[in-house]
């Protein structure tokens, strides 16, 4: 679904992806690890197009897409939850939705809107509340909630569960894995929960210090190397 | 008592001017944060569109209601393409944005003054827009009331664009953060583009009013461009309810102070009084609170 091969990119001068080579299955979960700093924001947003790499290429089902902008990006399919629960903090619950939908050329609209809801119920009770007034999980859970109204077959997240009270982070979890479960959806989670990340992966990707270190098959049995990768 | 009422409807006729020459700012700069000092020329660009109408059109009526359209298309297309070709590349260089834009409002200044030639030229008003009506005791002239009318239904289109339509979410999406809005699939350049468009074509509208008001000149815009200024910046960045408040008080203080002292005491006590406001309060009248940090 979507190759990230040989990627070189950073921030101005200061180059923080080093050749980095990730590989997201068709209809499967590739999970990046690594400590803060290692670099793996900045290969999502490499990845969704906010930054421009200075070498290696971005395809998606084959084409290449590394100069292509994010919202086209989206168009074909991607779609991007950054870290820190971000939202439009002015607009209404309902409008952060309906605003995607909209623009929307994968034809998402209200049904679309619903079927985001459905996963989420609480944001239907927050329907009239600006994003900038709820908590930090129910931010995050709409912040899923509106990459799903593109309805992506590629979606990116980004530490979707870091700094969420735990019961609202095991309702997360739990919708992530049944997304994945479902079908037609491949997904890139950049996560540090390591026993999340490698229940819902099935291709694991350790990165440290803008470079891959350690990769292999995904898995609950994986979890163990991939701990002794990180403490490294 | 009659005094005092031809003094509050003086006040609130300048601050409709004030209203109406701030809305285009309210998106360009409260909502954007671009500084366009061209702003001016495009209210001078609306102005001119009138006077240029009236030359195939006599019934002024017709070529001022005519006019209002074509004005917003004129300085819209105009602030359009001042975006695309220059504006887009300086958005993070915010004093380049003030000195280009600086720039160009003396170009479209000299351009007017070599199309239209250096003295100030006046249009004809229709007759229904050039005597008055008396209202106990006081005289409402109605070409004033035609543009408080006018401007407060600006301000509801505006209002109504950016609560309602799925162009107004993309607009406030946009200037709340940018990159997620991008990533949304929302193509942000082309929101810029048409946020300008707008923005300038509402200068544009605000020029043919002016018309009403006086003659018409090159420097037309740029005598107002500081007030208009004023008014986003105390009304709150990117607040339209507090661009509508403000201009109005700004309105009515000028006019009590014009007729307790004199315009030019008037003037200098109003910018004193705003200097002492954003000293208390820098965000001006209006802000948004929130629990998020972007």
């Amino acid at each position: 679904m979507l190759e990230i091969d040989e990627v070189r990119a950073g921030y101005d001068r200061t180059t923080v992806l080093h050749d980095v080579t990730v590989a997201v299955p068709d209809d499967g979960v590739a999970a990046v690890l690594g400590h803060n700093g290692a670099g793996k924001s900045t290969l999502l947003r490499t990845a969704m197009g906010l930054i421009k790499p200075s070498g290696g290429t971005v395809r998606l089902d084959g084409e290449d897409i590394t100069h292509l902008a994010p919202h086209r990006r989206v168009a074909r399919g991607m779609a991007y939850v950054p870290q820190g629960q971000q939202s439009f903090p002015h607009l209404t619950t309902a409008e952060n939705l309906q605003l995607v939908a909209d623009g929307s050329p994968r034809g998402g609209g209200r049904e679309a809107i619903a079927e985001a809801l459905d996963l989420f119920p609480v944001l239907r009770e927050l329907a009239h509340r600006r994003a900038g007034l709820l908590s930090g999980g129910q931010r995050q859970q709409l912040a899923i909630a509106r990459a799903l109204v593109t309805r992506p077959r590629l979606l990116l997240l980004d530490e979707p569960t870091e700094g969420i009270q735990p019961s609202v982070v095991a309702e997360i979890e739990a919708t992530i894995l049944s997304l994945a479960e479902r079908g037609g959806l491949s997904v890139l989670l950049v996560e540090q929960h390591v026993g999340f990340a490698m229940r819902a992966a099935e291709r694991y990707y350790v990165l440290e210090a803008g470079r891959v270190t350690s990769s292999g098959e995904g898995g609950t049995g994986a979890e163990k190397t991939v701990r002794e990768a990180l403490s490294v | 008592m009659t005094v005092i009422l031809n003094q509050s409807f003086t006040g609130v006729s300048i601050g409709a001017v004030l209203l109406l020459i701030a809305l285009g700012l309210t998106l360009t700069f409260g909502q954007m944060g671009v500084i366009n000092m061209a702003h001016g020329e495009f209210i001078m660009a609306g102005a001119y569109t009138t006077y240029v109408l009236q030359k195939p059109i006599e019934n002024a009526g017709i070529s001022l209601l005519l006019a209002l359209p074509v004005a917003f298309l004129v300085a819209g297309s105009m602030g359009a393409l001042l975006e695309w070709l220059l504006i887009r590349r300086l958005y993070a260089r915010p004093l380049d944005t003030l000195l280009v834009t600086w720039g160009v409002s003396l170009m479209l200044q000299q351009l007017a003054r070599d199309v239209f030639g250096a003295p100030n030229v006046q249009t004809t008003a229709p007759d229904l827009l050039t005597g008055s009506v008396s209202v106990a005791g006081v005289t409402l002239a109605n070409s004033r009331l035609f543009i408080l009318g006018f401007a407060l239904l600006c301000v509801c289109g505006l209002a109504a664009i950016l609560r309602v339509t799925p162009l107004g979410r993309r607009i406030r999406a946009v200037v709340q953060n940018r990159d997620l809005a991008e990533v949304s699939g929302i193509a942000t350049g082309r929101v810029d583009r048409t946020t300008f468009f707008i923005g300038s074509g509402l200068a544009g509208m605000a020029g043919v009013a002016l018309t009403l008001i006086g003659p018409i000149g090159p420097t037309t815009g740029t005598n107002y461009i500081v007030d208009a200024f004023l008014v986003v910046v105390v009304g709150g960045i990117g607040r339209l309810r507090g661009a509508v408040i403000t201009a109005f008080v700004l309105g009515l203080l000028q006019s009590v102070l014009e007729y307790s002292t004199t315009v030019s005491v008037a003037k200098v006590v109003v910018l004193v009084g705003i200097v002492a406001f954003l000293q208390w309060r820098p965000q001006g009248l209006y802000t948004v609170r929130t629990r998020s940090l972007v």
